[in-house]
């Protein structure tokens, strides 16, 4: 009897897993959180997160990445890389077509990439300098053909990144201007139906999506809920079932995932690789002294405010390159806490006991009291320093004036070295006004040669070496006092099914995510 | 001043205030003392909660710091903030309302506008602007909740000035050749303190109250431990670690409620005609 019991126990969990891992079913409305409610949805000239978030939906490029951030087909079906690395070439799929009816081609791709982007994306712009000419020598093949080799080309087709335009649409247009901006058109799985400012946006399912049944759910509703307790609150009572990562504050995190049917996951952001740090000021002042530098990177106690303010979640950086990104090295020159080591380098150097100024992310409230742990462990080794109030307006201003000793910053990472870490270490990168460059002001040729070394080859043996080289001088410089790499859970209900499957997560996951309907 | 205590002790009320007060007080002073070491200190593992553990009575806060040195270090900055920008409110406010009331005329109009001027404006409203202007840091804090509060002094000392104006011992002083300066500070103001020193009493409380609302809301001084700070960061968890923002808060409510008691005392014993509590 105890045996047959067991039996049926068994039975039951194997059905019960085989029913989990059914086929996807149709259908479905997915109501989702949208933080800060977006200032536009034309991700060709806006990329900031939340228009990323809603416009992956709607917008689709070349290629996918999953999360070893492998390229994945997406509208470009096939692609291959000439021998000498300066030739890549790319071959659409097939019978796609923008969500106004016209069909898509490789003319679409050379106007997005060559005309449209090249204006207004910033970010791409840097990258295209590598590019010596895109051609569509017909309507199902993009050929771009380089100066040199660029190692993280194959990294620049993410959505976000790269998004195809409708050349139909804006050809010959004021690019910026445009009205089609308002009601955006893309070949993406979401189509745009509908925005009430201050309340929600409603996507609608491309029902001429060109992959067979996809996407799943019928319908997505952005719901705008400006504060953060209240989207906590609206998570808790069903009003809605996704919370993209960053979404709610981190010590409402363990009360949502503790919840019946809470599903969640900390994927989806490898090609993003938010990695924090403090910027020490180079410029002028105390933090000039490499053994002060090192003296405030050893103090710091990082696995406390990880497990602290961050629910234990992060990982401590070892250096400039995050541990998701291509090319990070673990075994960079040891910076972990350590007060003794800290006091020693303290010694050492020329500090005479004044007080730095720490500028706190002005992000809410784990942000303030990571800052406060900050001051507290620097007064630990002996270090004085003081907190500086200020606003998000304030913030930007004073890093990009360079008006502080040190300052609590977080970047993205692009997947690649070369793409999002070395801007902040490259000497050529240190213009005042802007808080994302050089700000520290880090100063190394041998670094800026790495840097620009490694970008142009082709060969990722070649490119691990020369980056691994960048790191371990980078990490023995301290220019930036890292702090950890960032996880941004994405919370949802269990009923929904493979939001996450990409590097983006749910920015263009949720093509093949599908909703249980009960 | 015997017949002062006595009138006082009648109010059995004051007394207690004047009790706690007094403990607050000692708490300020030994707090350096009985914890040496900063407040700011992660001293324990993070949510501790109260009685649990030796040493720390009161448990941690979400960075593991010492809730019982926090109060302790809190009531210092309260009661200094408090007493502080109450001294500059009455430093503006008398002035103001001593020259409105003696002269009165085209100078009591314009001096009085100008105070209707800041008393139109909500005073949270306005403190919270003087301080998004200046950076919040503790003397701004002191100096913005005494720029807000010295309206209604300035309206009450106006008020008994006027009203001493013309009694005979100030025609007296004229008569006997004292300048206008001279009558207000030795024959006016000494005879309008009473009503100042009760309303001074009150103030500080409402400049307790101010601090702790500022702090909470995160326009206080970041590197100085308030009470309205305990708060404002215990907010956050309050539905896991409700204690954080309650201790905190309790230390408030008797601290204000301690002034409000004295003051009401005060009344009683500087306004013999008003006795109220006969027993």
């Amino acid at each position: 009897m105890k045996t047959f019991r067991f039996l049926t126990t068994v039975a039951v969990i194997a059905m019960a897993s085989a029913l989990a891992a059914e086929e996807p079913v149709q259908g479905g409305t997915l109501n989702a959180v949208i933080q800060p409610e977006p200032p536009g949805l034309m991700l060709g000239l806006i990329q900031n997160g939340p228009t990323q978030m809603v416009a992956g939906q709607i917008y689709e490029s070349l290629l996918r990445y999953d999360t070893d951030l492998n390229p994945m087909p997406s509208l470009a079906k096939e692609w291959s890389k000439s021998d000498d690395g300066l030739t890549y070439t790319f071959t659409l799929q097939d019978d796609v077509v923008w969500h106004d009816g016209a069909p898509f081609t490789s003319a679409d791709v050379v106007f997005s990439v060559d005309v449209f982007l090249r204006e207004t994306h910033a970010r791409l712009r840097a990258s295209l300098v590598h590019v010596a000419s895109i051609e569509a020598p017909d309507d199902k093949t993009v050929v771009f053909t380089l100066n040199q080799p660029f190692g993280p080309f194959l990294g620049i087709f993410e959505v976000g990144t790269m998004p195809m335009i409708p050349k139909h649409i804006y050809e010959g247009t004021d690019f910026a201007n445009n009205p089609a901006n308002n009601t955006p058109i893309g070949t993406g799985p979401f189509k745009f139906q509908e925005w009430e400012r201050g309340s929600y946006i409603h996507l609608v399912k491309n029902e001429d999506y060109y992959l067979e049944g996809k996407p799943h759910l019928d319908e997505i509703y952005y719901q705008v809920i400006p504060d953060a307790a209240s989207r906590a609150v609206a998570f808790e009572t069903g009003q809605v079932d996704l919370l993209p990562g960053g979404s709610i504050e981190n010590f409402d995190i363990p009360r949502l995932t503790a919840m019946d049917n809470v599903c969640t996951t900390n994927a989806g952001w490898e090609f993003f690789g938010p990695h924090s740090w403090m910027w020490l000021n180079m410029h002028e002042g105390p933090m000039t002294d490499k053994n002060l530098r090192k003296a405030v990177m050893h103090a710091l106690d990082r696995e406390f405010a990880r497990d602290a303010l961050w629910n234990g979640n992060g990982t401590v950086a070892k250096g400039p390159v995050s541990s998701v990104t291509r090319f990070h090295e673990e075994n960079t020159p040891d910076i972990s806490f350590n007060p003794e080591k800290a006091k020693e380098y303290l010694a050492a150097s020329g500090y005479d006991g004044e007080t730095l100024r720490i500028l706190p992310l002005p992000y809410g409230e784990t942000w303030q009291r990571w800052a406060e742990a900050t001051r507290q462990n620097l007064a630990e080794v002996g270090i004085n320093s003081e907190l500086v109030a200020t606003d998000v307006a304030g913030w930007n201003q004073k890093v990009g004036a360079w008006d502080f000793d040190m300052a609590f910053t977080y970047l993205y990472q692009y997947g690649d070295p070369a793409l999002g870490v070395a801007r902040t270490y490259i000497s050529s990168n240190i213009a005042q006004g802007s808080p994302w460059n050089n700000v520290s002001g880090y100063v190394n040729e041998e670094v800026d040669a790495l840097f620009a070394d490694a970008a142009i080859q082709a060969d990722d043996a070649a490119r691990q070496e020369l980056y691994t080289k960048a790191q371990d001088i980078i990490v023995d410089d301290v220019p930036v006092a890292w702090m950890l790499e960032l996880e941004f859970p994405t919370i949802y209900r269990c009923d929904l099914k493979n939001p996450v499957s990409t590097a983006i997560g749910v920015n263009d996951g949720l093509r093949d995510a599908w909703l249980v309907q009960n | 001043m015997k017949a002062f205590w006595f009138r006082y002790r009648q109010n059995r009320g004051a007394v207690i205030g004047l009790v706690i007060l007094a403990l607050v007080l000692l708490c300020a002073v030994a707090a350096p003392f009985l914890f040496p070491r900063s407040p700011w200190s992660m001293v324990q593992r993070p949510f501790l909660p109260p009685f649990t553990m030796d040493g720390l009575p009161l448990g941690t806060d979400a960075l593991g710091r010492d809730v019982l040195s926090g109060l302790f270090h809190g009531a210092r900055v309260s009661l200094l903030v408090g007493l502080v920008s109450t001294v500059v409110a009455l430093a503006i406010g008398i002035p103001i309302g001593a020259l409105a009331g003696y002269y009165g005329g085209l100078a009591d109009d314009m001096l009085m506008r100008f105070t209707e001027f800041f008393q139109t404006i909500p005073s949270f409203a306005l403190a919270i602007v003087l301080l998004a202007i200046f950076q919040p840091s503790l003397a701004y804090v002191i100096l913005a909740i005494a720029i807000v509060s010295w309206p209604p002094v300035a309206r009450l000392v106006r008020g008994e000035v006027l009203s001493l104006r013309h009694r005979e011992f100030v025609e007296a002083a004229t008569l006997s050749g004292q300048s206008n300066l001279a009558i207000i500070l030795k024959q006016v103001l000494p005879n309008a303190l009473p009503p100042i020193i009760v309303l001074a009493s009150l103030m500080v409380a409402t400049a307790i109250l101010l601090e702790s609302s500022l702090s909470f809301l995160g326009l206080g001084d970041p590197n100085v431990m308030s009470w309205g700070y305990m708060i404002g960061a215990a907010r956050t968890v309050l539905r896991t670690a409700w204690w954080l923002s309650f201790i905190p808060g309790i230390a408030i409510v008797l601290t204000v409620l301690a002034l409000n008691l004295i003051g009401e005392g005060l009344n009683d014993a500087l306004n013999p005609r008003l006795r109220r509590r006969q027993s």
